[in-house]
């Protein structure tokens, strides 16, 4: 697997992550060899093999309707890169 | 607005995406406090905020509700369900990803009835039902270079009841709403509350030439916060397609806002590309399996559907389909008639004093049927009172019903007594007086007799006034002309 | 005061009155202060594990002690410690303080055990080397140019240079079973979901274990057994009872052992390691215990299993340092978008973006089937044969790594080469199964060769009394 210029900024974006030319060169080639090297496992045949989605031996685990007390709002704001007494802010959106 | 004859040239294709949040106590991966109003960023957690090493539980109740709307419309109920990431950045948004179900939907199929006005009633097919978390709520206030984020809604459980294409015009739309609206009031679910954001909905709108088989680019239409709006919205966006398509333009796939002030739809700003979610199973949530046993349990706890109601007033009942409508709008007002049809089997005048005097009074004053004074209990008696002729009906609508919203706890005959209300239906002692007043106008009786037969109703009030009001008037009416033939 | 190794001992010197938890704890504080240039702690809790100590040493009086009163312990950065530091060794987290004890933290805690500092670790526990901390690497004690292993780096160096007892530590892809051979202690994964993962900064959620490393069985035991079991917050945790590890360490007379032939012969594995496991494995056969190689034809598709997976689950679960709730938000910011670019950009470390990216390639729609699910199927694949094998015998043994410490630097350039080096532990973290690191002798340079012992799931028990025995039959 070949990852070019467009495909790197394509899954930058989707990770919300930068890199500028040399950074950007180092991924792509770092990509490119990691991805071959696991493009390995196409030499197995898995057609009749389910995909294993969870490893946890218990299903149905669930909890009851009840309110549990909560995290104070101090607490809540108090590793908020920037907030106001009540809401955590962040550069607006443009839309 | 575009000639009637070009649009009848054109086919919609609509379809609906409503999310409902539930009236659980707690949110859905956690215990935070479901609830509305309260100040910004107090009902959370470290689990609603996403902090490093929290992990999500599922609340039973969720799967319960989301199961009873299932099954109020007929759905498949997915008996091994997984829960799916939908990865996307959004500051609301506080894992990065959103809790869902995008293999497994609980519900699948199924269909809601709707009414429209000027239209036959069609079944509407869903697509699914799932379940996922509401995310939290962004501010954004002129002048401000900042956005105001509020956690409180962030983890609040939703389900997302899905439509096929299947909808074909505003009207239908509209009625889906309502009866969706309707349904999960029923089920004590959710409050339906479009203005509050309890219900929200969006809209898949194309359009394509009639006798097509290719569908047209659908449009999707958001911001619309009542089931009105929705409806402005989509002829609007209808008749915005069918003029684009007209002047020979194309129809592109996009997301488009709703202005409530004109009426209108506006593009929304298009990213190049569309957000590729990387929907994958999410691996902290266990598999949920819906057994046969437990499908059971939540069945014998669902009410009475309006539907079905509908059907047995008017099939069992003998009631036309308005006043069956009418008797099923709420949970609430049927709850009303159906304990009082198990106390009167006069389903008509059950009917009539529910949709006339309770609704009306209801309506002035603003109060709720469940908490009215006059139970269904006491409406029977009114309505037998009536039924053994012993109170007219108007002194029963004019001042034994509003007597008894007084609330004193007496039984209507009782009240019916004290206000002197019941009737003489008994032939003897009307008879007596009817005699005593011919009696005592014995020229009147002659003239009657000689053909002046409007002095009846002279005989009629001196009888009346006789009896102070008691005597029923259909006796006393037929015997007088007895007495006088 | 002599190095102890073991919880039991302890606990009789300090019911007997021989020393007490103050001394034990100034101890330990010494340790630290002479060992800081290994850079194992990134911070030490001086004062406040010296008032806990205190308070136990009553307690120990009063006869109300917990029964972890005298374990001394440290806890790796990726474990949340009410109002305490918690970086999972990234700058991405600068300044973040826990609001909540997660499961383990808690019950070690309620238990009376003294924590005395968080440690040093591969950024978000990514790496095998603890080089990749944004607060330097951890040097192995027995030769300060060489790495300690990673990524419980600072956890595996806590232990062997003496600073506490025991250390906790997770383990992904052999993230406390690699330091530990490295280092020359013992590392054990427990079964995947033993431990809940609530107060885990998860790196693969499928994955991820609490870990413990210590220099004896018995105070690995002890603590397992206190911190294990289901709790009200993590859906996978399992509804199993927990057993009583520490009382049952007798071991059977007989075991069946399984040795993987592949590994024996696998590229790049150092012929020092090698002979050191077919001692361990002679040693066994000598002690009257079957031992048969069998076949693992699936070990060259491993880590190609174990990278798609965890790269797609960490890219997600690292989707929440995004600079709008906690952590650090760059100044040079000046719209939402350029807030999470250059946050995430500025605040993440290289092997992190990387793995972010590769992640966020197989999960995304075009290549999802072709990498994500092929991977999946073929864990299930890989879980199955590795289950075979351990329904015919009691354990499968393997080197823990194929190469002994390596100099800092040395894997630097070449991402692959530093994957390799995970060969032999992601067999356990991809099939869920318990899996401990003993020591089995040092090569001639002097560093410590480990072998791994591994049992089918929620065995703990035999693992540990097994382990027990090897290491004593030493």
């Amino acid at each position: 697997m070949n990852i070019d210029k467009d495909l790197l900024n394509k899954i930058a974006h989707l990770a919300r992550l930068e890199f500028d030319e040399s950074t950007a060169e180092e991924m792509m080639a770092d990509m490119t060899k990691i991805l071959t090297w696991v493009e390995k496992l196409n030499e197995l045949d898995t057609d009749n093999v389910e995909p294993l989605t969870t490893m946890s031996h218990e299903v149905n685990v669930l909890r009851e309707d009840e309110v549990k007390p909560h995290l104070s709002h101090e607490r809540a704001l108090k590793n908020a890169p920037k907030k106001d007494s009540d809401y955590f802010r962040v550069p607006k959106v443009l839309e | 607005m575009i000639d009637t004859s070009v649009r009848e040239k054109y086919t919609a294709v609509i379809g609906l995406e409503v999310h409902a949040q539930l009236l659980t106590k707690t949110k859905i991966y956690n215990t935070d406090a479901n609830a509305y109003g309260h100040s910004p960023n107090t009902n959370v957690s470290v689990i609603t905020l996403g902090h490093p090493g929290t992990l999500p539980k599922l609340n039973k109740k969720v799967v319960e509700y989301a199961i009873k709307m299932g099954l109020a419309c007929g759905c498949d109920i997915s008996r091994e369900q997984i829960f799916d990431r939908k990865n996307y950045f959004y500051p609301d948004l506080p894992k990065g990803y959103q809790l869902t179900q995008d293999r497994t939907p609980i519900c699948m199929n199924g269909h809601v009835t709707v009414f429209p006005k000027n239209g036959e009633p069609r079944d509407i097919t869903l697509n699914r039902i799932h379940i996922e978390e509401d995310a939290g709520k962004s501010i954004h206030l002129a002048g401000e270079t900042d956005s105001l984020v509020d956690f409180n809604r962030a983890g609040v459980p939703l389900i997302e009841i899905v439509t096929e294409p299947a909808i074909r015009s505003s009207e239908e739309a509209n009625s889906f709403l309502t009866e969706v609206r309707k349904l999960v009031r029923y089920l004590d679910i959710c409050d339906g509350n479009m203005e509050e954001g309890s219900l929200r909905c969006d809209a898949n709108i194309s359009v394509m030439l009639k006798g097509s088989t290719t569908l047209g680019k659908k449009v999707e239409v958001k911001n619309m916060n009542s089931i009105r709006n929705v409806q402005r919205a989509i002829d609007h966006e209808i008749e915005r397609q069918i003029a684009e398509i007209e002047k020979g333009n194309t129809i592109f796939s996009e997301t488009r806002t709703f202005d409530a002030a004109t009426g209108t739809t506006a593009g929304m700003r298009t990213k190049e590309e569309l957000n590729d979610y990387r929907y994958f199973p999410d691996p902290d949530l266990s598999p949920l399996i819906v057994s046969e046993e437990w499908l059971k349990e939540i069945e014998a706890t669902m009410p009475s559907l309006p539907n079905d109601l509908l059907a047995k007033y008017v099939k069992e009942f003998n009631l036309p389909e308005y006043d069956a409508q009418v008797l099923t709008d709420t949970k609430e007002i049927a709850a009303y008639f159906e304990a009082l049809c198990g106390k009167t089997s006069n389903y008509k005048a059950a009917s009539n004093w529910v949709m006339g005097p309770v609704k009306s009074y209801l309506n002035d004053s603003n109060e709720n049927i469940e908490d009215l004074s006059v139970t269904p209990e006491n409406l029977a008696e009114i309505i037998q009172l009536v039924d053994e002729s012993k109170v007219s009906f108007s002194a029963a609508s004019q001042r034994l019903f509003p007597a008894m919203l007084k609330g004193d706890g007496q039984s209507a005959l009782a009240t019916a007594e004290s206000l002197g209300l019941i009737q003489d239906s008994d032939s003897d002692s009307i008879g007596e007086l009817i005699d005593e007043v011919l009696a005592a106008f014995p020229d009147k009786v002659a003239a009657y007799r000689k053909g002046q037969k409007g002095l009846i109703g002279m005989f009629m009030g001196e009888v009346m006034k006789k009896s102070n009001g008691s005597a029923d008037p259909k006796i006393t009416n037929e015997l007088l002309r007895n007495k006088l033939a | 005061m002599e190095p102890y190794t073991s919880l039991n001992l302890i606990r009789e010197d300090l019911k007997s009155g021989k020393i007490t938890c103050c001394e034990l704890v100034e101890y330990y504080l010494k340790n630290i202060e002479d060992h800081k240039y290994l850079n194992a702690f990134l911070e030490v809790y001086t004062e406040e594990a010296q008032e806990t100590a205190k308070k136990v040493d009553v307690k120990i009086k009063e006869g109300t002690a917990g029964p972890l009163a005298g374990l001394v312990v440290s806890i790796k950065d990726v474990l949340c410690h009410l109002d305490h530091g918690l970086q999972a060794s990234s700058k991405i987290l600068e300044g973040f303080q826990s609001q909540f004890n997660g499961t383990a933290v808690q019950r070690l805690i309620d238990a009376d055990a003294i924590i005395i500092g968080r440690t040093n670790c591969d950024e978000f526990a990514m790496g095998s080397s603890n080089e990749n901390s944004a607060f330097g690497p951890v040097l192995n004690a027995i030769d300060n140019e060489r790495v300690p292993g990673g990524s419980s780096g600072g956890a595996a160096v806590s232990v062997q240079a003496d600073m506490c007892l025991v250390a906790l530590g997770s383990d992904t892809g052999g993230s406390v079973r690699q330091p530990a051979a490295f280092c020359g202690v013992i590392g054990l994964k427990p079964t995947y979901s033993r431990i809940s993962r609530h107060g885990l900064m998860a790196y693969a959620s499928s994955f991820d274990c609490i870990g413990l490393l210590a220099k004896n069985v018995d105070s690995i035991a002890a603590t397992l057994e206190v911190i294990a079991g289901k709790d009200d917050y993590d859906s996978t945790v399992s509804q199993k009872p927990v057993p009583h590890y520490s009382q049952n360490l007798t071991p059977d007379s007989e075991y069946k052992i399984a040795y993987i032939r592949e590994t024996m012969e696998a590229e790049g594995i150092n012929e020092e390691v090698k002979a050191k496991t077919v001692e361990a494995i002679e040693k066994l056969k000598s002690n009257g215990h079957q031992v048969d190689a069998v076949d693992f034809p699936l070990l060259d598709y491993l880590l190609a299993t174990y990278y798609i997976l965890t790269t797609a689950e960490a890219s997600s679960n690292l989707s929440r340092y995004d600079g709008v709730k906690y952590g650090f938000r760059s100044p040079h910011t000046h719209d939402l978008e350029s807030m999470y670019k250059k946050s995430r950009s500025e605040g993440f470390g290289h092997e992190v973006k990387t793995r972010i990216m590769l992640g966020t390639f197989v999960l995304s729609a075009s290549y999802y089937d072709a990498y994500y699910t092929k991977a999946q199927k073929v864990r299930r694949m890989i879980r199955d044969e590795t289950k075979k094998i351990l329904s015919k015998y009691d354990f499968i043994v393997l080197p823990t790594s194929p190469t002994t410490a390596f100099k800092l630097g040395e894997h630097s350039e070449d991402p692959l080469e530093m994957y390799l080096a995970d060969l032999f532990t992601v067999q356990s973290s991809v099939s869920g199964l318990p899996t401990i690191s003993i020591p089995n002798g040092k090569d001639n340079g002097g560093l410590p060769i480990g072998l791994q012992i591994v049992s089918d799931d929620f065995q703990e028990e035999k693992i540990l009394a097994f382990s027990n025995y090897l290491i004593n039959l030493n």
